[in-house]
């Protein structure tokens, strides 16, 4: 049999603040990469990320964020996560923060963060290595 | 408990597994597939279908609070096409009903077409039957209607209901073939705009001209909604119990709705089958490639080459 196992990605954008260029933008680049993602807009609470994450068995969740509320955000999505036991989900985010951020997201688990200087195809590339669609 | 106990208990996290496997094409989940289909044929389905921007999401999302103000649990699986290109998908229907998403009794999915036929395919009817299985009263099934696709959905769901906007009588003229065939209800959407009555009477003109269509006893409504102001969701919901009671009000449709749906079920089952099994693996092959070098070099022709493929992977059997 055929058995082609496709990377799912949810695109979230949590926090209050404004528009969803950045995250329509690597939705965009996603999909041309040939991944399916599950575009779920602005203003979501972890835990309504989480739950969409978990009913659309995606393999990464990719938040983004333009102010502020990552500290606290993002963290908090890879805590709910382990809470449902599905730590198994990779967590990216991506976004403007501050350069001393970054080891302390990474070590909250976060896996990686892109920064608006990162160019596209490095992201694709990076989803593609660390990425496996789950099995 | 086995995966298959797990889906008709609910547990949301094997639902959304299975529906993966389904759509990876994973050889397990069939077998359970299998063992759920004993505990399928409750569930009551809706098609939404139409043209893109129309507002499907945003009446799924309002129907939804209505469905489940009045008790019901919904499941909702929202298809988007796989672009041709690239194999990928953005699947952006899920936007316009985030709010449910931690409602406990709504289960939401979006899923990608990945090629093939249609917009409903068969990952779909199968995830059409795990909802069923995991219990929801209601399934909402949203596809984006390019022709072939919106005439797939009626096979699989009870209730068919066609979107429009105001001023889209003239594309309905177009359209007519298809889209007057399959729909149970209309809904003109946006009626906030100009034209609504305008494209309500269209349409109702021309459903009068083909009475000969609804010898089952079933004519079309046609109804006007504004759904992001949550108007004329009410009298959608009650038209669809009016669609179901008729459906249920006489042994003959249901047997004959019956006899087709398995008789459709069945040879897209066989269909896809076919097509994984066998045209994928013959596509895939080594020797259709050097087929395809020996046609450009002359020599073998196209028609030759198609017979002795197809006969020689029939004759050896799909795996
Ligand atoms: N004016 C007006 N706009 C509406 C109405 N219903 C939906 N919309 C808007 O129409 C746009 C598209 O709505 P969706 O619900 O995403 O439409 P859709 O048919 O699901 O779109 P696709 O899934 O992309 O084909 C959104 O901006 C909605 O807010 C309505 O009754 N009136
Ligand atoms: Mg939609």
């Amino acid at each position: 049999m055929n058995q082609k196992r496709k990377i799912r990605i949810l695109v979230a954008k949590p926090g209050l603040d404004g528009h969803d260029r950045g995250a329509r933008i690597i939705a965009r680049t996603y999909r041309d990469a040939g991944f399916e993602v599950v575009y779920s807009g602005l203003h979501q609470t972890p835990e309504e990320v989480v739950q969409a994450a978990i009913q659309e068995d995606v393999d990464m969740i990719g938040l983004s964020s333009l102010a502020g509320a990552h500290m606290y955000l993002f963290p908090r999505v890879v805590e709910l996560l382990h809470e449902k036991g599905a730590d198994d989900i990779v967590v990216c985010g991506g976004g403007i923060f501050p350069e001393e951020d970054i080891p302390k997201l990474k070590k909250a688990g976060i896996k990686e963060l892109f920064t608006p200087g990162t160019p596209l195809d490095k992201v694709v590339k990076w989803v593609e290595e660390n990425v496996k669609p789950r099995g | 408990m086995d995966i298959a106990e797990k889906i008709i208990s609910g547990d949301i996290r094997s639902v959304a597994r299975l529906i993966r496997d389904i759509d990876d094409n994973v050889p397990g989940s069939r077998e359970v597939l299998k063992d759920l289909y004993p505990s399928t044929g409750k569930a009551y389905v809706v098609g939404i279908t139409g043209s893109p921007g129309v507002g499907k999401s945003t009446l799924v999302d309002q129907m939804v609070t209505h469905l489940r103000a009045d008790g019901k649990t919904v499941g909702v699986l929202a298809v988007d096409p796989t672009s041709p290109f690239s194999g990928g998908a953005i699947l952006g229907d899920r936007v316009r009903m985030q709010r449910h998403s931690m409602d406990e009794g709504v289960f939401i999915r979006s899923m990608a077409t990945r090629g093939y036929f249609g917009g409903i395919t068969q990952s779909t009817r199968s995830a059409i039957d795990v909802l069923d299985a995991m219990g929801k009263d209601c399934i909402i099934v949203e596809t984006v209607g390019v022709g072939q696709d919106e005439i797939d959905i009626v096979q699989s769901a009870d209730t068919t209901i066609i979107v429009l906007v105001p001023g889209m009588g003239d594309d309905v003229q177009a359209l007519k073939a298809g889209i007057l065939e399959i729909g149970n209800i209309f809904v003109i959407n946006k009626a906030d705009r100009e034209g609504a009555d305008r494209t309500v009477n269209d349409i109702r003109l021309m459903i009068e001209m083909d009475e000969k269509r609804y010898k089952d006893g079933w004519k079309p409504p046609i109804l006007t909604a504004q759904a992001v102001f949550d108007k004329g969701i009410i009298e959608i919901l009650d038209e669809i119990d009016k669609h179901r009671k008729h459906l249920e009000s006489s042994a003959k449709i249901q047997s004959m709705r019956k006899y087709e749906k398995v008789r459709n079920d069945l040879s897209e089952m066989i269909k896809d089958k076919i097509i994984r099994d066998v045209f994928d693996e013959i596509i895939n092959s080594g020797e259709f490639e050097t087929t395809l070098q020996s046609i450009i070099k002359g020599e073998t022709d196209p028609y030759t080459a198609c017979d002795t493929i197809v006969s020689k992977k029939l004759k050896k059997g799909a795996a």
